[in-house]
């Protein structure tokens, strides 16, 4: 057991990128989902319009270190809690690193960072800080659980 | 033009040219070289927003080989110089706030304050739900009604939203697209209930599916079904509502996708080619519709280039409904457009800033001949816009229509060298792009194989590289940034029990409406839409005025039409 953490954690960060809800303002997601495989990352981009179900199987199906979520809809006080509470009802909230990016007023970040996602990026966000941010959060976590 | 005329002309050029690049020569030699000696330029290269080298200055020798037809006057084709020969010495460019959000009495309540502050036009704003359409009751809208735009779902919906608003007296423009010809139905059914003329009502629906596909992602059918219903709209308000777009082809979108200027109006082209190939291909000529074609663009930072492009894509549409569609009718070859200043380019940090980088871009537009301008709010990086912001806007433009006299002289920058020779290299670049486009086979394969899509992730990943690296400045974010506390600003805040008020009133509705009359509608749209050849839209005003909500409407062609996907490309 031990020795296939270490091969898993020698090996490239995974992370899934996911559009949640209606809206298709993919700009950002893409950016970051690019940044994030240029540094070496893999990555699984879920495309547009994907449901908080739909977000935590993938996730739990692609083993991932990092969920991205984005969203521009104005719907994110709505679908990060469900997402949350369906990572919690799976038993596996603590597995996953969870980061969200869209527009969002700063109490409603402060909120999110609150209910344990890990990091909100905005639209100024560099993408290679993406990458350092992901690195920092992975190796804080260690090892997987 | 004689022959010895034209040979005149061109001796006359190349005399202008030869005397002008001797003394461009003479000045690069003496004044420029010393004064390169004792300093030297700031960079290596000068680059426009698209990437396109731009000289140290221009000069007659750049435009010498320009035929004076090309520029021309205002209002003669091919309308570089503007669609109208009096432009805004006749009537000012519509004031158009885009706003929604709520219910459609929030809404209203938004539009009446904006009339008030001299707004001369509306447009709406949908939330995701409708743009998709789904009703606000559906498991899929949870969060999103009301957030990002007004909910619309019945009939009713539409009258409360212009409760009170004269529609023969103002312009309407509804921002939507895959279930625009639902909301369209439903403009023309409130119409009729109030007794007005359907020739007298102006305005738009989006209804510009192609860019959907390519940069905003607002879908619902495969292309197939959805180009006819864009022609069905199309078809049916032409001869019936004379002063109305039935569609507004839009670059914004793809620029907010993160595109050059070039590939906006470069694939704006694309789409609108596509548009009318598909309506001529009915049988109907062109110019009984294409005279009511308009369209919207963004304005960017890029000053020059901006109104560069604009100047290009009027006379690019121009030549090509002329000669490759062969319009007779000038209405047909001038491009009418709306301008809305670019969101993408506002900043969280500093957020003041931001009335700053609007302003500048709406007298680029304005200088660029729009006819219609949003101009975005300074809270637009945080949350939908407020009412002060709005106000300070609209502000903006009026400062600019009433303060600055740049609305006496049309096309004030024609003629000037950069702009001139800035025009020409553009339209040049959207040809070149328009060629790629057709070797693919055209818009559509062209959107099958992710060539757009994947056009503009490239440019946008490039544009947040060189913002990441500051190459590319951005105040308050990448240089002068203010340490310490953030300037606070006071955001819109959604009434949270808008969205439980509205799905009670949908399902109030749903229940005392008769349902036998919303079948039989149902079945009958459904029955036309298994005809390609028959026009969707009387059977869809009957549904709507049977009260069948947009959902309803939706699922009903979706059994036949299917539902679309996309591949993702990053």
């Amino acid at each position: 057991m031990r020795e296939q953490l270490t091969a898993v954690e020698a090996g490239p960060i995974r992370v899934l990128m996911a559009k949640a809800g209606l809206d298709g303002h993919d700009r950002g997601v893409k950016v970051v989902a690019r940044a994030l495989r240029d540094a070496g990352m893999e990555v699984v981009y879920t495309g547009l319009h994907r449901t908080p179900q739909e977000i935590v199987a993938t996730a739990i199906q692609e083993d991932v270190d990092v969920v991205g979520i984005s969203l521009l809809s104005g719907a994110h006080m709505t679908l990060f809690p469900q997402v949350i509470d369906l990572l919690k009802e799976a038993g596996v909230f603590e597995r996953f690193i969870l980061i969200g990016g869209g527009v969002m007023p700063d109490e409603d970040v402060d909120a999110l960072l609150a209910m344990g996602v890990a990091a909100i990026l905005g639209q100024d966000t560099p993408p290679d800080d993406a990458a350092v941010l992901v690195r920092g959060l992975v190796a804080k976590r260690g090892a997987r659980v | 033009m004689s022959e010895s005329t034209q040979a005149l002309t061109r001796l006359i050029e190349e005399t202008v040219r030869e005397h002008v690049e001797a003394e461009l020569t003479a000045w690069e030699e003496q004044e420029l070289a010393a004064s390169l000696a004792r300093r030297g330029e700031s960079r290596e290269q000068y680059l426009s927003g698209s990437r396109r080298p731009v000289k140290r200055v221009y000069t007659a020798a750049d435009v010498a080989d320009i035929p004076y037809e090309e520029i021309g006057l205002p209002g003669q084709y091919p309308f570089t110089r503007g669609p109208y020969p009096t432009m805004y010495r006749a009537r000012p460019w519509t004031m158009r706030q885009i706003a929604g959000f709520g219910t459609p009495d929030e809404t209203n309540e938004r539009f009446q304050y904006l009339i008030a502050q001299g707004q001369t036009g509306l447009s709406v704003d949908f939330d995701m739900p409708t743009l998709m359409g789904f009703d606000s009751d559906d498991p899929k809208s949870v969060g999103e009604v009301g957030r990002e735009g007004v909910a619309i779902d019945v009939l009713e919906d539409m009258d409360r939203l212009f409760a009170g608003i004269d529609l023969e007296q103002i312009s309407v423009s509804m921002t939507i697209n895959p279930s625009a010809w639902i909301l369209l139905a439903m403009y023309i059914a409130v119409a009729e209930q109030r007794g007005l003329d359907l020739n007298k009502l102006s305005g738009t629906i989006q209804n510009d599916i192609l860019k959907e596909y390519i940069a905003q992602k607002e879908w619902i059918y495969p292309p197939e079904p959805s180009m006819r219903i864009v022609r069905d709209t199309i078809t049916y308000t032409a001869g019936r509502m004379a002063r109305y777009n039935p569609i507004n082809i839009s670059g914004y979108h793809i620029s907010e996708a993160g595109s050059s200027a070039i590939q906006e109006a470069a694939f704006t082209i694309a789409t609108t080619r596509e548009y009318v190939r598909r309506v001529t291909a009915t049988g109907l000529d062109v110019d009984a519709f294409a005279p009511r074609l308009s369209f919207f663009f963004v304005c960017q930072a890029d000053f020059f280039e901006e109104v560069a492009k604009f100047r290009a894509l009027r006379r690019c549409y121009a030549r090509m409904m002329k000669e490759e569609f062969g319009a007779r009718n000038p209405e047909s070859m001038r491009m009418r457009f709306h301008t809305q200043t670019a969101a993408a380019t506002l900043t969280k940090p500093q957020p003041l800033n931001n009335i700053v980088r609007t302003a500048i871009q709406a007298l680029a537009a304005v200088l660029g001949g729009t006819q219609s301008l949003h101009t975005n709010g300074l809270d637009e990086a945080y949350a939908i816009p407020s009412e002060l912001a709005m106000k300070v806007a609209l502000r903006t433009q009026q400062i600019i229509a009433e303060e600055t006299n740049v609305t006496q002289v049309i096309d004030p920058l024609g003629g000037s060298y950069y702009v001139e020779a800035l025009t020409r290299d553009f339209e040049q670049a959207i040809n070149d792009y328009l060629d790629k486009i057709e070797e693919i086979g055209g818009t559509l394969p062209a959107i099958e194989q992710n060539y757009f899509q994947r056009e503009i992730a490239d440019f946008a990943y490039e544009f947040a590289q060189r913002k990441a690296s500051a190459e590319r400045t951005v105040v308050g974010v990448n240089r002068f940034v203010d340490q310490g506390e953030e300037q606070e600003i006071e955001v819109h805040r959604i009434d949270p029990t808008s969205e439980r008020r509205k799905i009670e009133r949908l399902k109030e509705i749903k229940r005392t409406r008769d349902d036998a009359r919303v079948t039989a509608a149902l079945e009958e749209l459904a029955r036309v839409a298994s005809d390609p050849d028959a026009n969707l839209m009387p059977a869809t005003i009957e549904a709507v005025r049977a009260h069948a909500s947009m959902g309803e409407i939706v699922t009903t062609l979706e059994q036949l039409f299917g539902r679309y996907t996309e591949t993702p490309v990053f």
